[in-house]
């Protein structure tokens, strides 16, 4: 009887890592290898030559180069705006998505042709797409002007605050437009919540009002971890963003290199996975809590 | 007496009201179900306001982009935009081109994250926790920082340029997104009934008979979702494209990043041609086009795809 159990398990065991055994090869030779590579760059100065790749150890170098040199102010500089706009996106991409599937969980007609228009931009929406039609003014910033909101942001508040606000404003609808994902897994999340449990909060005499801060939104409390999570992934993964093509532009540069170039990369990676990790902190589900 | 009988009234009639204008508890009232449409129509407007903004200015000539009168509709359809814009991105090549490396990529990722994700799935193997979170971390991780060594790597055995650093990832369910395909299979594939494995395998099926022949042919739904967000995914990727393939084998995306230094090479000589907002929107247009004729053509697999593979699940 024992062996019998054995054997199954270890049967078991290798039927898994057979399925899952090419993605085993896959992490270890275009991920951990990759990722480790990265570590000894960050800390080296990296040549290719045409006899093949030189490195020099250099120690923390490259990272003193970052505070030091141009190129690595301007990457600092878009490392700092790419928090900020971090700051205010995220909750304006949440707070919009909670929204839009709240009002497409009501019984209307034709739900179906809103829950295609609020998905359309994930399909279309590249680096390169995203660029034009911001730099042609189609990202809000003609729509805005043209009701002169920037202008009254501009003179009511004080310059260090009216700059970032100007500059979500005048990008707002391609804000917008980075939340077709979140807004259909709220919806799903929506469906799911038992009617009857709305019919008893009326019966007891609770409105609309408190039945969704009551009710709506304590059942969508995971979901919308998970969708913060996915939204700042979407924000620094998304090809146009200055901290990526400011290490991508410092690969090919003389003055700075593959090295330096790493060591940028390795910074924008302390910080993601910070941001990450301290929004798992606050936002985690309820469950998780109460496991630790 | 009549105290008690007054408030009764007007709680009634203040019921009433509220009936009248929120509908009773159970049917919303037509003024709520108005706003609601009011509202979602609005949005819809603002949120669709780049397409139609893109749309009415690349069918405008220069004057009517400078005219101030102009606003939404041009004054004559104009197609000068896109004759010259098709021509810039020198559109059948560059799609065919681009086409390789995203429909290729994506049937890869599909096949390869089902059998991924069935894998952790179905079966309860050593360290299968710690494997997961590692799927799930490739997810957060930024690129770049292992972006740079793959780069050289690809260097070094000459693959750089070539349409196998594309595909040689996604091979190995190290492609754009993996760890999202593979939740999605993973959660399909846990739907099933554990009960048909174990029928099928006192029938004496093996582990392979049952993902093939039982198993794939009931996640159907989580294929084309699959498929599909794989190739939305791969067409708008421009990053690793622009990384590993650069110029030497330009796609659509890239051909419009480099749109503006690429038309004024070709017009620089003709003043009458100047680059304009409108030259540079058809060319927009003409990338998303593909994507757009596909997601409408069956944009019910994308959105009810989401629900249907039950990403969201718990």
């Amino acid at each position: 009887m024992m062996r019998y159990k054995m054997t199954r398990k270890l049967r078991e065991n290798l039927i898994g890592y057979s399925f899952i055994g090419i993605w085993i090869i896959g992490f270890g030779v275009f991920m951990l290898y990759p990722f480790l590579t990265s570590m000894i760059y960050s800390m080296s100065n990296v040549r290719i030559l045409g006899t093949g790749i030189e490195l020099n150890f250099v120690w923390l170098e490259n990272f003193r180069v970052i505070f030091q040199r141009e190129e690595g102010f301007a990457f600092v500089e878009a490392l700092v705006s790419f928090l900020r706009e971090l700051v205010f996106q995220v909750p304006i991409i949440i707070v919009f998505s909670v929204m839009i599937a709240v009002l497409l969980n009501q019984p209307i007609k034709g739900r179906g042709i809103f829950r295609s228009i609020f998905f359309l931009p994930v399909v279309i929406s590249s680096g390169p797409v995203i660029n034009e039609l911001v730099s042609q003014g189609a990202g809000g910033a003609s729509f805005m002007e043209s009701y002169s909101y920037i202008r009254i942001i501009q003179d009511t508040l004080n310059p260090n605050l009216a700059g970032p606000i100007v500059a979500i404003f005048s990008e707002i609808i391609i804000i917008f437009w980075f939340s077709g994902v979140q807004i259909l897994i709220f919806l799903s999340g929506l469906q799911k919540i038992d009617r009857q449990i709305y019919e008893a909060a009326r019966i007891d005499g609770a409105g609309a009002w408190e039945s969704f801060w009551k009710i709506t939104l304590p059942s969508l409390s995971s979901l919308i971890f998970v969708n913060i999570i996915y939204t700042i992934v979407l924000l620094a993964t998304f090809s146009e963003n200055a901290v990526i093509v400011s290490i991508k532009s410092n690969m090919f540069n003389i003055n700075t290199g593959y090295g330096v170039a790493s060591a940028m990369a390795w910074v924008y990676f302390a910080v993601v996975m910070g941001i990450v990790a301290l929004t798992a902190l606050a936002f985690r589900p309820k469950r998780w809590r109460g496991e630790r | 007496m009549a105290m008690p009988m007054k408030r009764v009234f007007t709680k009634r009639r203040r019921a009433a009201i509220k009936k009248a204008l929120f509908g009773s508890e159970l049917s919303r009232s037509p003024l709520a179900k108005v706003a609601i449409y009011v509202l979602l129509v609005s949005i819809s407007f603002f949120y669709l306001y780049p397409m139609i903004y893109m749309v009415s200015n690349s069918l405008k000539s220069q004057a009517d982009i400078i005219n101030p009168v102009v606003n939404w509709i041009p004054t004559q359809w104009y197609f000068g935009n896109y004759r010259r814009a098709f021509g810039v991105l020198n559109y059948f090549p560059s799609l065919g081109s681009g086409l390789l490396i995203t429909l290729l990529p994506a049937l890869i990722q599909t096949a390869v994250t089902s059998v991924i994700g069935y894998g952790f799935a179905k079966y309860d193997f050593k360290f299968k926790k710690a494997w997961f979170v590692l799927v799930l971390m490739t997810f957060v991780i930024p690129a770049q920082v292992y972006m740079i060594p793959r780069y050289v790597m690809f260097f070094e055995f000459g693959l750089l340029e070539s349409p196998l650093a594309i595909i040689l990832p996604v091979l190995v369910g190290q492609g754009v997104n993996s760890a999202i395909f593979i939740l999605i299979f993973y959660q399909f594939f846990r739907m099933i009934p554990v009960s048909i494995n174990e029928a099928a395998e006192i029938d004496g099926a093996g582990p392979y008979y049952i993902f093939f022949r039982i198993a794939v042919p009931l996640a159907v739904p989580a294929f084309i979702t699959s498929f599909l967000f794989s190739l939305v995914w791969y067409w708008n990727e421009t990053y690793i494209a622009s990384l590993f393939l650069g110029a030497g084998y330009p796609n659509l995306q890239l051909r419009l990043a480099n749109f503006v230094s690429e038309y004024t090479a070709i017009y620089a000589s003709e003043e009458l041609t100047l680059i304009n907002e409108g030259v540079r929107l058809a060319a927009t247009l003409l990338i998303i086009l593909p994507m757009l004729i596909v997601y409408f053509s069956i944009q019910r697999w994308f959105v009810e795809g989401v629900e249907r593979t039950g990403v969201t699940g718990e």
